[in-house]
């Protein structure tokens, strides 16, 4: 008998792995690290390595529980750890980091199957869980470069109607004002964003819908449109949460629907909701319709017989 | 509507393109199987002990959907046996050992063809089969009774597998039989409309024929995207004149018909000396072989045969395969003679092949924007795993052509295509047993 390998083809396959996808994600929200490092100081950074070892040591610690192999090598978990940490403000306690991370990786991935199982973007959800449970210290935000004390965000402004607070879009374009820690800077973001495009490791559906969405509802609401997709989660939950693969279609056609509808939800919240941003539950909401929406907008095989 | 169907670039490899084929002299001994060809075998007419020259008939055709074949080498027939086939199945091959002098059947002789009726028995009789890779035999493509129904030919020169570049050879060192065809299509089948299709990564190709054609007012060609699987029939049909061939429907019911420009050749050789089908022309490349080159290998010759002349291995190889990475089958022993359709042996060292580890689905949904034909490999495989009937048959699975290009760029390396395929036997059994009741 010969040594000779017998399988079925194809017998070549692309180089990409879901390791190689991470890390490209990991390499996009290298600028918004950075940035947060620059605009909230050491602080920023010591949050965002908090949240991915809580993130890879709970995984680690939840797949030798269940007896599962191990899936930390596929960096799932530190996507994941930077996310939230991008979610929170600077001053935030780091036991309220940790538990964050934990929930996020633990009840919102790991209980439903790990990666691909989730239903619920892990970071978006995490995010909701503790604006609920820690609302003081996840609202209460700073810009240490003018304000070390308190400093609220540019929405805040818009949603109290002191349009005058708000600062210039340079400055919202650079992320020089109040927020969390990843979502002020849109240009750290944007760059991130081009880069997973250009890797085509996300496609420009849900993105373009989501921010569209927003820019054209709210300037229809005789709202700054600018300003509106400029501050807030908006760019960060666009580029980096509404495109994760798990939990948004399939389909281009239904990530683009998924965009439309985070960017309808997003501006409701905005302006007539309680709270003054409203992208991680308009992500977290659209994640519960992404079944629905796979369904709608499966493609018609070519030459399929009725 | 689609510009071009989706696909995937692959690395080219085509290493050997540049080299014309070298003709291999007879080998020893050949196995020439009775099954070389989608329908049913071949019967022997030959006994042992029997002398058989080159291009004389050893096996006639076992029915309509059938093809004839013809001694490869001259010497003495020893023994019809048994062999077992890559996909499991057993077929008679008539094993003959070669006297080494290639003597020509003095039956040889240019056929005289001056009817639709005598060139459709011509083409019977040439034992031509779809070189592609199908091997569906040419005769019974070609006999649509009424030729009124020929919108357009396309001549199948696309080659998407990395590696292969035996039909690439075939139109540069073979152009004239390549345009006799052409000429022999229009004056039997009517053919007013013959596309070349060929992708764009063979400019010598595209040169040659746009060349050889420019005096044929009824012949095009049609420089296409080195798109993988560029060269499958139903691709090859939407990206050339924008038709769908419906599922369950054959090409010719939209008007159009697709021959592999080496069966092509094949045709035009019989029909002006008269040789039928008895070698056949293959890439033998793979990160294993010492000389990559195309060889004009006599039908039913060994693969270790064929590895041998081209200076052998250099290390032992992992897989061996019947033609492309993307569609070929392997081998799993060097003694499986070449057939009709075989246009590559690759034979890849231990670390090509290698097959990758599979981690968890993320959903990324790569599979389904590649799919040329728009299905959706990740919910076929739900459904597989789910023995789910109902959905793989409104998944249409049964479009599948078997490409692989879901597989290939998957990143956590499922199964998809081998799921697609499996769920199509499972649709099958699921519709007889209904059927039964």
């Amino acid at each position: 008998m010969s040594n000779l390998i017998v399988s079925t083809s194809p017998h070549i396959h692309s180089k990409r792995t879901t390791t190689s996808v991470m890390l490209d994600v990991i390499i996009a929200l290298v600028p918004a690290i950075i940035a947060s490092s620059v605009i909230f100081g050491y602080k920023a950074f010591v949050l965002i390595a908090v949240s991915v070892a809580a993130s890879v040591l709970s995984e680690w610690i939840f797949n030798l529980i269940c007896k599962k192999k191990n899936t930390i090598s596929d960096l799932s978990a530190v996507v994941t750890g930077i996310l939230l940490a991008m979610n929170v403000p600077a001053k935030l306690p780091i036991w309220q980091m940790v538990i964050g991370a934990v929930f996020a990786t633990v009840a919102v991935k790991g209980l439903f199957g790990g990666i691909g199982q989730n239903f619920a973007n892990p970071a978006a959800t995490a995010r909701v869980m503790m604006v609920l449970s820690f609302g003081g210290t996840m609202t209460q935000f700073y810009f240490p470069m003018v304000d070390t004390t308190a400093s609220p965000t540019p929405l805040a402004y818009i949603g109290a109607g002191a349009l005058h607070k708000v600062p210039s879009t340079l400055e919202l374009f650079l992320g020089l004002h109040g927020g969390s820690l990843g979502e002020t800077c849109a240009l750290a973001l944007i760059i991130g964003g081009i880069y997973l495009l250009a890797r085509k490791v996300i496609t420009w559906h849900a993105p373009v819908a989501f921010i569209g969405t927003v820019f054209l509802f709210t300037w229809a609401l005789g709202l700054p449109p600018v300003t509106e997709i400029l501050t807030g989660g908006l760019m960060l939950g666009a580029i980096f949460m509404a495109t994760d693969y798990s939990t948004t279609p399939l389909t281009k056609s239904g990530r683009f629907i998924f965009g439309v509808g985070c960017g309808l939800i997003t501006v409701l919240i905005r302006v007539w909701g309680s709270y003054p941003e409203g992208v991680s539950f308009a992500i977290l909401l659209m994640n519960i319709l992404t079944p629905y929406i796979e369904k709608w907008t499966i493609r018609k095989p070519l030459g399929g017989a009725k | 509507m689609r510009f071009s169907l989706s696909g995937v670039k692959l690395p080219h490899h085509k290493n050997t393109s540049k080299k014309s084929a070298v003709v291999m002299p007879a080998p020893e001994i050949v196995t020439i199987p009775m099954v070389q060809h989608i329908g049913a075998p071949a019967i022997p007419v030959v006994k042992p002990g029997d002398n058989v020259t080159v291009g004389q008939v050893i096996a006639e055709c076992g029915g309509y959907v059938s093809t004839p074949i013809h001694s490869s080498v001259s010497g003495t027939v020893k023994k019809l046996e048994q062999i077992q086939s890559t996909n499991g199945n057993f077929c008679t091959a008539v094993v003959i050992a070669s006297d080494g002098e290639m003597t020509v059947s003095d039956q040889i002789a240019p056929v005289s063809v001056n009817s639709y009726e005598e060139f459709i028995t011509a083409v019977k009789n040439s034992g031509a089969v779809g070189f592609g890779g199908a091997g569906f035999p040419t005769s019974v493509k070609l006999d649509v009774k009424d030729t009124s129904r020929i919108d357009t030919i396309i001549i199948n020169g696309a080659e998407c597998e990395p590696y292969i570049t035996s039909d690439t050879r075939t139109m540069i060192d073979d152009s004239d039989n390549v345009v006799e065809g052409l000429k022999l299509l229009n004056k039997f089948l009517k053919a007013e409309n013959i596309i070349i299709g060929i992708e764009n990564n063979k400019a010598e190709c595209i040169k040659v024929m746009r060349e050889k054609t420019a005096a044929l007012p009824f012949v095009k060609v049609k420089s296409l995207k080195s798109i993988y699987p560029q060269g499958g029939e139903k691709v090859l049909i939407y990206n050339i004149t924008k038709k769908v061939v419906p599922e369950g429907k054959l090409p010719i019911d939209v008007g159009v018909i697709v021959l592999n420009c080496t069966t092509l050749a094949a045709i035009a050789k019989y029909i002006n000396t008269g040789m039928p089908v008895v070698s056949k022309c293959l890439t033998v490349d793979g990160s294993s072989v010492c000389n990559p080159q195309n060889v004009i290998v006599p039908i039913g010759t060994a693969i270790s045969d064929v590895l041998d002349f081209c200076g052998g291995l250099k290390c032992e190889p992992g897989k061996v395969l019947y033609g492309g990475p993307m569609m070929g089958i392997t081998v799993n022993d060097l003694s499986l003679p070449v057939i009709k359709n075989n246009n590559a042996i690759l034979a890849f060292d231990q670390k090509d092949s290698k097959e990758p580890e599979t981690t968890p689905c993320i959903r990324c949904g790569k599979c389904i924007s590649q799919c040329p034909f728009m299905l959706n490999p990740v919910l076929i495989s739900k459904a597989y795993r789910e023995h789910d009937t109902e959905a793989l048959e409104k998944l249409k699975v049964n479009l599948c052509m078997e490409c692989g290009c879901c597989s290939y760029v998957c990143p956590t390396k499922q199964p998809l295509v081998q799921r697609n395929k499996l769920s199509k036997t499972m649709l099958r059994n699921a519709k007889n047993k209904e059927a039964a009741k």
